[in-house]
């Protein structure tokens, strides 16, 4: 009973019961995206038609990807806007490295090593949530996204004066380098040098399982009672909370899981480079994460597996014209965002758009009159 | 450095954040958007005073006064094709413009300016820093001409808003934009207004931030911005007192992390009382709560 007033508090989640596949028409896409992606990339490399450049970029694809399927968790599923998912992803890196780093002294299987690095990156990115989340829970709107901005600017100051070394396997960590015992030992993290030395160990293959398993929990999130209620809450708080529905708990539930999944592939960000400096965790990739969810659509979670994986791939492929690289990124930026959300030139689009295909026209109309024979039905 | 200079520099910083602060909280306050790009405008300020003294040999003065009025075109311009056509739409696709906007800004001062730092050339060169209380205080032309800078800004901005019809309506508009419209207010006209005196008065920041710290990048507007953001939601967005008392507590809280705790760690301290203020007063410190109605 409460699921299905859940249902129609939320009005996408009403479109679930009704739509019944709705669920599986996501999933198999999605997944469907990210196979289908990666047997045509790994034919591709073996035919030798992609370059060493692009090459190099397949991991760092899986982990946008990743980063964008679980920041979509909060903005699109849970509503609220954070500006600061990098600070997750860099926590999760640098936790990760050290793990690999602690376990590669005690043992050379690498995919345990990896799965294990994993989990302590995803462990410790939850516990920064967590510990962000409670904060939040008090705020709405606007304000969240500043704490959340705050949040992963700290983190970033903070990694600038964390050093951390290995003393006879014994770890030592210091906020100065002056301490002993981390000028003389093995390094691992050096401050604003970041983690060096690190055994890359990240694999195309990796990249992928890493974004199933993101999708394959979000998506499942989104479609558990819990994600009900927490779509719910985003369209009508007031009203979830009357009916019983604990607005704290799920919210950071969200939170949390998404900070988690963040530093999986922070993680996994970190063990493909055998350098890694803080700085590359600021303000301006937890924007770019946020542009590849808004850009594949708010919710939508193949849409930001596609946008996640153009926008990392396009602007490395026109390299060459560096110079209007970003020049028109941002041009493009700006006219999507006026295109898909004034209405008056949404609709404007759309009316053309529906001259020149045919196609398209009869199938909206049709999909509508569908939509109106189920609703029939389901009352 | 002594306690006094810190107190004095900590003004001067927090003066220039206080300045900014002004930009987004009054954009915030009449149109609910946070404008991620406003950093940057303060950049575009601060090569176009820079161009204008460089290249065209103009007074520092002069420069300053075409900066202002080159950024307050550019604060409309900005309104006129990005923004406007976003009203009403949800903050999450203003905000995204707003970030598509500052790409926009730091890429154009690259492509014309490049990335190499332009030393800027203080604004009050050749005048001598003052010495008080036996040496113990020093006090730069820079810190003293910020800090003024920023009353007489706050004393004429108040009276503005307060006094003149068209501060009024801006007032009216942030209010209720709905009403407004209905009281033959030209909401377009406030919005318009708001933009240009917030970039016209990023220009004044910029010149005088960078007067104090001369390094001229095309991201030199980035961090300040976000502090300036930072101040202005600590003192209560939508505020104007708000925004100052914010600015001038978070110059004192760096300045004075800088020098007594940690260079690195100031601007997490920063951010970190932010949080704790947040925590504590969830609007912001003169911030006014909004209570839901079903």
């Amino acid at each position: 009973m409460a699921d299905r007033i859940l249902k129609n508090i939320s009005s996408r989640g009403l479109k679930n019961a009704v739509k019944g596949n709705e669920y599986r028409k996501e999933a198999t896409i999605s997944y469907g995206i990210l196979i289908g992606g990666y047997i045509l990339l790994q034919l591709l490399t073996a035919a030798g038609l992609i370059g060493h450049n692009l090459q190099g970029q397949f991991v760092p694809i899986c982990v946008y990807i990743s980063l964008a399927v679980s920041l979509n968790l909060v903005v699109g599923i849970s509503g609220e806007l954070s500006l600061g998912h990098a600070g997750f992803m860099a926590v999760g890196a640098f936790s990760g490295i050290l793990m690999s780093r602690i376990l590669g002294h005690a043992m050379s299987f690498e995919p345990l090593i990896i799965i294990v690095s994993m989990l302590f990156g995803a462990a410790m990115a939850a516990v920064a949530g967590f510990i962000i989340g409670i904060p939040i829970l008090g705020l709405r709107g606007d304000y969240l996204a500043i704490v959340t901005l705050a949040f992963g600017e700290i983190i970033r100051n903070f990694m600038n004066v964390l050093y951390f070394g290995l003393d006879d396997g014994k770890l030592r960590f210091a906020f100065n380098h002056t301490i002993d015992g981390i000028d003389n030992n093995e390094r691992i993290i050096t401050g604003a040098i970041g983690a060096t030395g690190t055994k890359t160990m990240a694999t195309f293959t990796w990249g992928l399982l890493l974004c199933l398993f993101t999708v394959f929990v979000v998506l499942n999130m989104k479609n558990s009672k819990q994600g009900r209620a927490i779509m719910s809450i985003r369209d009508n708080r007031i009203a979830a909370e009357s009916i019983g529905l604990d607005v704290r708990k799920y919210k950071l539930t969200a939170f949390v899981v998404s900070a988690a999944l963040a530093g999986m592939a922070g993680c996994l960000f970190g063990l493909n480079y055998s350098t890694l400096v803080p700085v590359k965790f600021n303000f301006n990739t937890s924007v770019l994460i946020l542009v590849f969810v808004v850009l594949g659509g708010v919710g939508n979670i193949w849409g930001g597996i596609i946008a996640a994986a153009l926008l990392t791939v396009l602007p490395e492929t026109f390299r060459q014209f560096a110079d209007y690289r970003m020049l028109t990124y941002a041009v493009v930026l700006i006219l999507v965002m006026i295109g898909t959300y004034n209405p008056i030139i949404k609709s404007r689009i759309q009316n053309t758009w529906s001259k020149i295909s045919p196609f398209k026209k009869r199938k909206a109309e049709k999909g509508k009159a569908g939509r109106k024979k189920s609703r029939k039905e389901a009352e | 450095m002594n306690f006094l200079t810190n107190i004095i520099s900590g003004l001067s910083l927090g003066s220039v954040y206080a300045i900014i602060a002004l930009g987004y909280t009054m954009v915030y306050g009449i149109s609910k958007m946070l404008n991620f790009a406003h950093g940057d405008v303060i950049m575009i300020g601060g090569y176009m005073s820079f161009v204008m003294s460089m290249y065209l040999g103009m007074n520092g003065w002069l420069a300053l006064l075409v900066a202002i009025v080159i950024c307050t075109l550019l604060g409309i311009t900005i309104e006129r094709l990005a923004y406007r056509p976003l009203r009403g739409t949800g903050s999450l696709a203003v905000l995204i413009t707003a970030i598509g906007v500052s790409y926009f800004l730091q890429n154009i001062a690259l492509l014309i300016w490049g990335a190499n730092p332009k030393m800027f050339t203080s604004l009050f060169k050749g005048m001598k820093p003052i010495h008080a209380a036996g040496g113990q205080l020093t006090i730069t032309p820079e810190s003293l001409f910020t800090i003024l800078a920023n009353i007489v800004i706050m004393i004429l901005l108040t009276l503005f808003v307060s006094k003149t019809k068209a501060g009024k309506a801006m007032r009216a508009v942030s209010e209720d934009n709905g009403a407004a419209q209905l009281m033959g207010i030209n909401v377009n006209q406030s919005i318009s207004l708001t933009f240009a005196i917030g970039s016209g008065l990023a220009a004044v920041a910029g010149v005088l931030m960078l007067s104090a710290y001369p390094v001229l990048m095309p991201t030199t507007g980035a961090m300040p911005g976000i502090k300036a953001f930072t101040a202005a939601v600590f003192g209560g967005i939508g505020s104007i007192p708000g925004a100052m008392i914010g600015g001038l507590i978070l110059g004192i809280i760096e300045i004075f992390s800088r020098a007594y705790i940690s260079t690195e760690l100031s601007d997490a301290i920063v951010f970190a009382c932010l949080i704790i203020v947040l925590l504590v007063k969830p609007t912001g410190l003169l911030g006014k709560k909004v209570s839901e109605k079903v």
